[in-house]
């Protein structure tokens, strides 16, 4: 059977270059990077080049760049980071509705120790207003905290402007950037953000190898401690292999960047276009052109989420939904309830996530199979039924 | 995650449609959370002779509304009203944990269409 893979935003493949890469680092060159001698040194090496190659395609200082586990340890450190660095300051933070749960989680736990958390919303393309932002700055907020782009749905946010009317006011601005990143352009200084969460294994490099931007001479505080590795910031031995797979895979991603977006933003236009013009009953959720060029997120109404995910990988394509069965709660996702959408209709996403080894045949093979599984659930769905009876009159949101 | 039966009644779903005309009809759940399944009941002599159902929701839920189907076409009303959800799981082979309370609601359906037929006879 055929397989396809369209659910990059949960991981993508180790890239063959950054395997090798990685490998050389697993296999030959072991050292612990603190050690004096040869093994070391050639360590420490790999370290210091692959936060070069990262700090590079962020626009960063090297020293800017510490290395952690992934997105959420990143977004930890930043956000609690600050906010014990800073109570003196103040104990308010501003997040978003839509912020993936590694953000809103850590936010949480703080409103527990004293702070105060305010949680922006979003429009119905899941935009923050910068507007929002800045009727909800006081006196005691010390950091803004908004993602860069969204996971569920590729909507990117207005950073710059953020990031503008935080710097004014002094605040510290966290992005978490680890959909973004390496997809569309990152850059510490255009976005004028103080701390960006990067993840490996969204940009093809392996899972467990993360990173966080700290801009120089911000107030924040270090959260483990322990030795003197990455300047007493992160302790503990470096990941050698996954710091250097991050630094080869952000190498490649800033190398192809503009032609990888273009050739992804086609495939994923042309998915946009056929699917929404052969269905009834269908939505783009999402931004409809400020979205990132991999990303697509669709309602079926009257279809459960978890059902088509089924159907379409018993015909070997792989997606993902924001369904209630497969967030691992009753609740369906908390981006698209946020975004306004009905639960009914919530249940019903499906997020498509093109990455670099998907061509014209992948997409024209899920198009194919796409029909026979929307007909069949629907058929099945009693919600259709409703609809296709009495519309006229009825007055349920799966109805409009 | 799911049984090969789960997966066989997922894929190859029992008695999917309406009955025109049915003797009863139950519906369970609510769009909100997700599921929403309805059985139709074609009853002769106090028997189940034909059984229909319609499902909004996930795998387990289409799987347990067509296995539920399966178990009570044939049965006398009493029988089928012995039918409960953890016997359908059971005969599915089990379900995930987190899924034996909100996607297996089918024999409350079936329970459900019952006594709309019985409601109608004492009228």
């Amino acid at each position: 059977m055929r397989r396809v893979y369209f659910d990059h935003s949960a991981t993508t493949p180790v890239h063959p270059a950054v395997a090798e890469e990685m490998y050389r680092y697993v296999n030959k060159t072991f050292g612990n990077p603190s050690s004096v001698h040869f093994f070391g040194r050639e360590a420490r090496k790999a370290v210091e080049e692959a936060r070069e190659k990262v700090a590079r395609a962020i626009g960063a200082r090297p020293e800017e760049v510490i290395f952690t586990s992934g997105g959420t340890e990143s977004d930890l450190m930043a956000i609690k980071g600050v906010a014990y660095a800073n109570r003196s300051k103040g104990n308010h933070i501003i997040t978003s509705a839509i912020e993936h749960h590694a953000v809103l989680e850590n936010c949480h736990a703080l409103e527990k120790e004293g702070f105060t958390v305010t949680v922006l919303p979003v429009d119905a393309d899941g935009m923050v207003s910068p507007d929002s932002v800045a009727a909800a700055i006081n006196d005691k907020t010390i950091l803004i905290t908004i993602m860069h782009a969204n996971n569920e749905v590729g909507t990117v946010q207005p950073i710059q402007e953020i990031g503008r009317l935080a710097r004014e006011k002094g605040i510290l601005f966290h992005t978490d950037a680890v959909q973004s990143f390496g997809k569309i352009p990152v850059n510490v200084d255009e976005l004028m953000v103080d701390f960006i969460s990067i993840s490996g294994h969204k940009i093809y490099a392996p899972k467990g190898i993360g990173a966080l931007y700290i801009r120089k001479g911000v107030r924040w505080l270090p959260i483990s401690l322990g030795g003197g590795q990455e300047r007493k910031r992160r302790p503990g031995t470096e990941n050698v292999p996954g710091i250097a797979a991050l630094g080869k895979a952000a190498e490649i991603a800033l190398d192809n960047m503009a032609d990888e977006a273009a050739r992804l933003t086609l495939l994923r236009d042309r998915i946009i276009k056929e699917v929404m013009e052969n269905y009834s009953n269908i939505r783009l959720n999402g931004h409809p052109t400020r979205r990132l060029p991999n990303h697509i997120n669709f309602s079926f109404e009257f279809i459960e989420g978890e059902a088509l995910l089924l159907s379409l990988d018993l015909q070997g394509v792989a997606a993902s939904s924001g369904s209630a069965c497969t967030s691992g709660s009753l609740e369906p996702s908390h981006v698209l309830l946020a975004m306004g959408l009905p639960p009914e209709i919530a249940h019903g996403s499906l997020r498509i996530t093109l990455g670099k080894d998907n061509t014209e045949e992948d997409v024209s093979y899920f198009l194919e199979v796409l029909p026979a599984i929307i007909e069949r659930l629907r058929a099945m769905s009693p919600l259709y039924h409703k609809v296709s009876d009495d519309c006229e009159t009825c007055a349920k949101t799966w109805c409009r | 995650m799911y049984t090969e039966k789960v997966m066989d009644h997922f894929t190859n779903p029992r008695n999917v449609g309406e009955i025109t005309e049915p003797s009863g009809v139950g519906e369970v759940g609510n769009p909100t959370c997700g599921d929403i399944m309805k059985i139709f009941l074609k009853v002769e002599d106090n028997i189940i002779k034909d059984i229909k159902f319609k499902t909004f929701g996930c795998g387990a839920a289409i799987a347990t509304s067509s296995m539920v189907t399966e178990m009570a076409k044939g049965k006398t009303l009493d029988e089928a009203l012995q039918i409960s959800n953890k016997a359908v799981a059971e005969m599915l082979d089990g379900l995930p944990p987190q899924k034996m309370h909100c996607s297996n609601l089918a024999a409350d359906a079936l329970k459900k269409a019952i006594e709309d037929y019985q409601s109608k006879q004492t009228v």
